[in-house]
């Protein structure tokens, strides 16, 4: 049996399986306090100015060579994030849900699952999916319209993008539920799942029904909270009165706010829940403060609503920044490598733009595949029906 | 049917008519009644601050502040829970669901208490409850933002349903349901949000859950509603090429259904099409060929034919235009019709 120590503190990497068993309700109030009510509420390894700090609770260990692959994970992502914008405002695009701000906060927690683990986005987590393998330009096919996303979930173990808010929450919930049933929990080697939701959608039953289900179950699930301060035009204040990793206390389950700007403290805080939920201490809600530095999508204006000084203030704790500041200021890095990440993000970004704007246009019938795993007569002959109404139009003219 | 007639004298706005986009009369509709009655009041996501994703609430928290334009948590199913509790109270609430596709986590709320608290109560509860809905699709929009759910709630007992086709309608229409006492499913076209018509204020308007006849015509009859009706009407213009003299009706209210017009028409042309973008299985077109067919079953002279949305998820943007009904394929089957 694992002490309130152990379950509060980080796992140290590489150290032996710990116990599978449920914490007490002791532990879990010890796990609350050692964030809540115990520490600094805000967990961060790594400032705005880039200096690295320490923290009771969180440490990560981590090599230079390490911490280039984050900032150039970011960087990646940004400017794939970034094209695509330029795309939707060329027309290339019918809409783009831009990430922007939120890089340390996707990479974090996306360096932070396994093959193995499982993760179930919303639908903002391009970083997110660039961590399990899927290039930005099978993202971009939904967002122009030719189809409702195109990598493999099963392949990816990174679910479809989910829109109608906070409905993922519960399938996660059942997908841990199955990977405790399974046996995958119980030690170093388990399984965990993670689910990405926002500010805006805790306001939804569904994820607090999905709390419920995660806890009483014990699911290997870890909420990641990206509270990105906006929810389209509502701020935070108007889904919660309390800080929103306080919400898992209700539920019996730790939350943590983490600063979602800093990879190094999300990534570590990511690493431990699922850790956690590796060794069936789950569910753990994970909040991640940051900022959404563009507008909710490009049909939106966020100047009608918040202040530019909000986006200054936030631009100074910038992700990507810092980890730059650290890298130079360690001799981490030198100015060959910005500039190879750089022409690595370009050349993403050309071959995200080339690929966009070459899309095949799908076949009308393709909307009749796939409606069931059987298909149905009556939706065959309405598909023979169409089909045989196109034809009739001579030379395509329709 | 004996709808009360609309109480005009608190118009506001100058009798001379004027020219207002879909967006506008819904607009000016919200703002008439907030102004006639204290009690009625806006909720939904976005609605405030930002005057909704389309701007239909544009301006009303400002003028009428925030506790009656409620930017609400994200929660459709807490918009309708609590509107519920505030019409109990006695308020009229006026929700907002910001996209067709988000309003099946509200769909418990809905059909379990906001349909059948009046039935339960004996009429000692009654819920003046109007829930806004932008529906149907050819706006190129991602998942869940292009459906039409209209028939999941025409089935449900309680619930009266409309859709406006028009900006004139659309004014008239809101102010009607937002006054009557039972809970009203308001489709609006968002593909025909921003289509413009002349409003002029002293026209009365007809009662709210009637239908009209908006062309006059001998060779066949259309019947649809909503998005809809601007198609139809365009392809009884172009009918009007090969001959074609297409009577057009615009439902307007699915439910009740008021049929009688539709009846009296199918008596004359002897041929129906029925036109939506719902997929057709278990829908309202369903319905509406069911009792043509019984009413009119001696005057027909060919099957009552449908052209609607296929019965397939909405698909991506790039094939909704094969998806939705068009002018092409309304003709195509009056043709159909007229060949039986």
């Amino acid at each position: 049996m694992s002490s309130p120590e152990r379950w509060t503190q980080p796992q140290p990497s590489g150290a032996p399986a710990a116990t599978a068993a449920r914490p007490t309700a002791e532990q879990v109030i010890a796990g609350l306090r050692a964030t809540s009510e115990g520490g600094p509420e805000l967990v961060q390894l790594l400032t705005p100015e880039g200096e690295r700090v320490d923290h009771p609770d969180f440490h990560i260990d981590i090599t230079p060579e390490e911490l280039r692959g984050l900032y150039r994970d970011m960087v990646l992502v940004r400017r794939a994030d970034r094209e695509a914008n330029a795309l939707q405002r060329q027309g290339q695009l019918g809409l783009w849900v831009p990430l922007l701000g939120q890089e340390a906060a996707q990479i974090g927690a996306g360096r932070a699952l396994r093959p193995t683990d499982m993760a179930f986005p919303s639908y903002r987590e391009h970083g997110v999916a660039w961590c399990r393998g899927i290039h930005p330009k099978d993202i971009v096919g939904m967002f122009r319209g030719v189809d409702h996303g195109a990598w493999d979930p099963v392949e990816t173990r990174f679910h479809p993008y989910t829109i109608v808010i906070g409905n993922q929450c519960l399938n996660a919930a059942g997908y841990a539920m199955g990977q405790r049933f399974d046996g995958k929990v119980g030690d170093d080697n388990g399984e965990a799942t993670m689910v990405f939701f926002g500010d805006g959608a805790t306001s939804q039953g569904d994820v607090h029904e999905a709390f419920v289900w995660a806890s009483v179950y014990d699911a290997p699930l870890v909420f990641f909270c990206q509270n990105n301060q906006w929810a389209i035009s509502e701020p935070t204040e108007r889904q919660s009165r309390l800080p929103l990793y306080q919400r898992a206390r209700g539920y019996g389950f730790p939350g943590i706010r983490v600063d979602g700007n800093d990879v190094l403290a999300t990534l570590a805080v990511a690493r431990w829940a699922m850790d956690e939920c590796r060794h069936g201490n789950g569910p753990v809600l994970i909040e991640a403060f940051t900022y959404r530095m563009d507008s909710h999508t490009t049909s939106d204006d966020a100047s009608r609503y918040r202040l530019s000084t909000e986006l200054e203030e936030w631009k100074l704790k910038d992700p990507i920044e810092r980890v730059k500041v650290h890298l130079s200021r360690n001799g981490f890095a030198d100015h060959d490598f910005f500039d190879a990440v750089q022409a690595e993000a370009d050349e993403l970004a050309a071959v995200l733009r080339e690929h966009c704007v070459n899309l095949p246009e799908p076949p009308p019938g393709r909307m009749f595949d796939n409606v069931y795993a059987e298909s149905s007569a009556t939706l065959e002959a309405q598909r023979d029906e169409y089909e045989n109404y196109l034809a009739g139009f001579a030379g395509g003219e329709h | 049917m004996a709808a009360p007639t609309m109480d005009r004298s608190t118009d506001k706005q100058s009798a001379a008519p004027q020219t207002i986009t879909m967006i506008k009369g819904l607009n000016q509709a919200l703002r008439t009644e907030m102004e006639r009655d204290p009690k009625v009041i806006v909720m939904g996501e976005d609605v405030g601050k930002l005057g909704g994703v389309f701007r239909v609430t544009d301006g009303l928290q400002k003028d009428f502040g925030e506790q009656r334009v409620l930017d609400t948590p994200l929660s459709e199913s807490g918009i309708i829970g609590t509107a519920i509790g505030l019409a109990i109270r006695g308020y009229r609430p006026i929700c907002e669901i910001q996209f067709d596709g988000f309003i099946f986590p509200g769909f418990d709320q809905i059909v379990s208490q906001l349909a059948k608290l009046h039935y339960r109560t004996q009429g000692r509860i009654k819920l003046p409850i109007v829930v806004r809905v932008p529906f149907g699709g050819g706006i190129g929009a991602v998942e869940h933002h292009s459906e039409s759910p209209e028939s999941y709630f025409a089935h449900t007992a309680g619930l009266k349903v409309v859709a406006c086709s028009n900006p004139v309608d659309a004014y008239w229409m809101l102010r009607q349901a937002i006054e009557c006492d039972d809970p009203v499913l308001f489709f609006e076209p968002k593909r025909r949000y921003h289509e413009k018509a002349e409003l002029d204020l002293s026209v009365a308007p007809q009662p709210l859950f009637t239908s009209r006849v908006l062309r006059k015509g001998s060779t066949a009859t259309i019947a649809t509603y909503g998005p809809m009706v601007r198609t139809s009407m365009d392809a009884a213009t172009a009918g009007t090429e090969d001959g074609l003299d297409l009577e057009v009706i615009d439902l307007r209210s699915l439910s009740p259904l008021d049929l009688g017009p539709v009846y009296e028409s199918v008596r004359r042309t002897g041929r129906l099409i029925v036109v939506s973008e719902a997929p057709s299985e278990a829908s309202i077109t369903g319905e509406i060929a069911a009792k043509v067919q019984q009413e009119c079953f001696y005057s027909l002279e060919a099957p009552v034919l449908r052209v609607t949305g296929f019965d397939t998820p909405y698909p991506p943007a790039k094939l909704e235009e094969n998806f939705l009904p068009d002018l092409d394929r309304v003709l195509a089957a009056v043709d159909r019709s007229l060949a039986w």
